[in-house]
């Protein structure tokens, strides 16, 4: 006799079921829209709570869905995140983001006089680079993305030497290697730019892990994006860290805005960025990042956590980008011209000015005067560093430095190649060359 | 010492020297690794000098740049070369560049090891040969032993190297030198002189290719598991071949192949990875332009083919005997 067995895979006739539909994400404005940020909940002041550094991060994923704040709208700081920094220490940050910016826009300025090829702002987000690198150690290392100047501003890493580096020139440390904006500081704890993103991630883990297990008391912090975040670096470093516990904190500046494609293509539509660490099992923090008492607690909850072993944490900053994506951007051609003026959540520097004058410690005289001071410090700077040569005019590196430090030691095939650079470069500008 | 003890007792060695060294990697701890390459170093050098990874050949190798920036010296294993290519990235953008980017300021002194190579029965996935990949990317050295008292002492030269090193192991040459005869029994690297492995620390500098055989008739450039198939089947139809062994792929011995081809006049390239822009394109290249004038036959190559590796017909893939053979005919023919 022969059985029939049942067809396990007989569904349901496909013609009667509903189509399937694909989502592609769209930003909720465009350019010529007026946009509204109304529905953005923005938590009280004091509504978050601020756990022991040592609580488990499953006691306090709330964090990862709230916003932690300090500063309310009227310049008041409350709550228990407050940092209660002294306000000689707010006008310290005060004075590094407002250099920031001041740097920003006279470098910005630079490139579109054709004094370089590239340049990338922080506008908006100075708090983000300036507040948590304050809020660590001088000794931890810090491993950015592109978009933290404030880090070195911090630091006080010579400002003339950032410039050299932007124009590519004979001051150049980095010999004119890297892509402007991509420094590289060992000394000021700065680990070297990639321009491929993400790619730090795994790597602060591994100086984290090292740190660790070397008995060390030294943390590493890290930086990306938050279309950055999509990439598999960024779940690697995140696996890693929760495995080894190690001592580091990891910083999403969710900026809204990857070039022209909004969060929601890196998954922000469904979840907040902070979110991600819930499934990882570490704790996550979403924070306002245009309040810089609130990145300044954040980090230093975090830091606490990480140097008493407790673990990794996720910090989502979340700000805007008011300026384009880099001097290679035009943002009005694919969003609303008004959003940043729009986002609720104002400009990080002009709240921390607010405070310090509802502190009576800063006014409006003051602000200004620092102002001019600072745009002074960078054009004299910048004045210094243009006699060292800008990118363009004249080459500024011996040439034979192209093929230094591919390897410690150079090998016969370099060699060979270098001797031929040489040759080539006699035959074109004579004998007595040198670097302008 | 077969090679995979060679291997491992360089790892021992060299985690005993210098506190800075660290070798992570998929189930290298515990359980010393599939192929027991890392058998009894967590054991004896602690659970933070030897531990296991996640699956995540981009974290590994990431990793391990991070831990090359602070100052540890890294020994990732990647669990077979193919994957690899999950880990690319993190290889090619960041630790090769990590030196000249940051003109000096950084560095990375990691070696990744990983067995590579077929006829294991491995499918495509487990018997890729990635080096030529590996010599395209500027600032990684590349390295591949083939027997156990190299595979030691390059090893030992790799991990004390300041630059990325990718250390390939031929996998099919672990337990004995492989014939090129897949009917007939290998015989273990104990019937095999290279087996007289020092316990001790020495190293064998990179860069510096091996003639296993000296001769007249002819140039054989080969590595990996092929310096043996050659050696059979050069043995085999009396051949006075010159095989020189390259040991290491970047940095070349250049001065070892010209020597050698203008002396014999010919030259047959030997790789079992597939043709196409493999590194047999580039040897033949360098002999062309270095030697043409002593040539006296066209340099010729015998490779894999150039489709993924076929599991079940991987030994009509193999470069072996009769494929061997035929070039060799053809080479000496006039
Ligand atoms: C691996 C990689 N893919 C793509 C790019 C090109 N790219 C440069 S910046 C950028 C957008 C990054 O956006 P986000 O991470 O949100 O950071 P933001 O610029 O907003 O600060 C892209 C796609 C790159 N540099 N690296």
């Amino acid at each position: 006799m022969t059985e029939t067995l049942p067809k396990a895979n007989l569904g349901r006739p496909a013609s009667n079921l509903p189509p399937l539909s694909l989502h592609i994400p769209e930003p909720r404005y465009r350019p010529g829209d007026t946009p509204d940020f109304g529905d953005i909940a923005i938590p009280a002041v004091d509504a978050t709570p601020r756990p022991g550094e040592a609580t488990k991060p499953d006691a306090m994923r709330d964090l990862c869905y709230g916003l932690v704040r300090v500063l309310d709208f009227d310049g008041q700081a409350k709550g228990p995140w407050d940092p209660k920094l002294t306000p000689d220490r707010l006008r310290a940050m005060l004075r590094y983001m407002m250099l920031v910016r001041a740097f920003d826009d006279r470098m910005f300025r630079a490139q579109r006089q054709g004094k370089t090829s590239f340049y990338m702002k922080s506008t908006g987000e100075e708090a983000t680079s300036v507040a948590s690198t304050m809020a660590i150690d001088r000794s931890d290392m810090c491993f950015p993305s592109y978009r933290q100047q404030g880090i070195l501003i911090v630091r006080d890493y010579p400002l003339i030497q950032m410039m050299n580096q932007i124009y590519s020139n004979r001051g150049d440390h980095l010999l004119g290697r890297q892509l402007p904006i991509m420094y590289s500081a060992p000394e000021h704890g700065f680990f070297s730019i990639s321009g491929n993103l993400a790619t730090q991630y795994p790597q602060a883990v591994g100086w984290a892990m090292a740190s660790a297990s070397k008995g060390d008391s030294r943390i590493a912090t890290v930086w990306c994006g938050e279309g950055s975040s999509a990439e598999g670096d960024f779940h690697s470093a995140l696996t890693f860290a929760t495995v080894y516990n190690a001592p580091v904190i990891f910083n999403v500046v969710n900026n809204q805005w990857a070039i022209s494609s909004f969060s929601g293509f890196a998954g922000g539509e469904r979840t907040t960025f902070a979110a991600r660490a819930v499934g990882y099992g570490i704790a996550g923090l979403r924070v306002d990042g245009n309040d810089p008492l609130a990145v300044y607690a954040a980090t230093q909850w975090a830091a606490d956590r990480a140097r008493t072993n407790n673990g990794p944490t996720l910090i989502e900053h979340f700000t805007y980008r008011a300026e384009g994506h880099s001097t290679s951007d035009d943002p009005s051609a694919y969003r609303a011209a008004d959003e940043a003026t729009a986002w609720p959540f104002g400009d990080p520097i002009a709240r921390l000015a607010q405070h310090l004058e509802t502190l009576g410690e800063w006014d409006g005289e003051r602000q200004e005067a620092l102002r001019k001071e600072l745009d002074d410090l960078v054009k004299t700077t910048q004045k210094q560093s243009e006699k060292l040569g800008i990118l363009g005019h004249g080459m500024h590196q011996p040439f034979e430095t192209m093929f230094q430090d591919v390897f410690e030691e150079m090998p016969w095939h370099l060699k060979e190649q270098s001797k031929q650079m040489l040759a080539e470069q006699e035959a074109k500008f004579g004998p007595n060359w040198k670097p302008e | 010492m077969n090679m995979i003890e060679a291997i491992n007792s360089a790892m021992d060695v060299m985690l005993g020297r210098d506190d800075k060294m660290v070798v992570m990697g998929e189930d290298v701890g515990f359980f010393g690794g599939v192929f027991r390459a890392t058998a009894g170093l967590q054991k004896k050098h602690g659970k933070t000098r030897v531990f296991d990874t996640p699956i995540n050949e981009c974290g590994i190798i990431g990793v391990a740049v991070g831990m090359g920036a602070y100052g540890l010296r890294p020994v990732p294993e990647i669990q077979f070369a193919d994957y690899i290519y999950p880990g690319l990235d993190q290889l090619v953008s960041e630790a090769a560049r990590l030196r000249y980017r940051s003109a000096g300021d950084f560095i990375c002194p990691m070696t990744v090891r990983t067995p590579f190579g077929g006829g294991i029965f491995g499918g495509q996935t487990h018997s890729q040969s990635p080096e030529s990949i590996m010599t395209h990317i500027c600032g990684v050295k590349t390295v591949i032993p083939s027997n156990p008292y190299d595979a030691k002492g390059l090893l030992i030269a790799a991990i004390e190297d300041n630059d990325p090193v990718v250390f390939l192991e031929p996998k099919r040459i672990y337990n004995g030198p492989f014939s090129g005869y897949y009917d007939r029994p290998v015989e273990p690297w104990s019937k095999h002189e290279a087996s007289a492995v020092p316990e001790d620390y020495y190293r064998i500098e990179l860069g510096k290719a091996a003639t296993v055989r000296a001769g007249e008739a002819l140039t054989i450039l080969a590595y990996g598991t092929m310096v043996h198939v050659t050696k059979t089947i050069v043995e085999e139809m009396g051949v006075d071949a010159e095989i020189i062994d390259l040991r290491t792929l970047l940095p070349l011995d250049i001065e070892a192949i010209e020597t050698s081809v203008k002396k014999t006049g010919r030259c047959l390239i030997i790789h079992e990875a597939t043709r196409t822009s493999g590194f047999g394109a580039e040897l033949a290249a360098l002999v062309q332009e270095r030697c043409f004038y002593h040539l006296e036959a066209p340099v010729e190559r015998v490779t894999g083919f150039d489709t993924p590796y076929p599991h079940s017909l991987e030994w009509a893939y193999f470069p072996g005997p009769v494929r061997i053979a035929t070039a060799l005919t053809n080479i000496l023919k006039d």
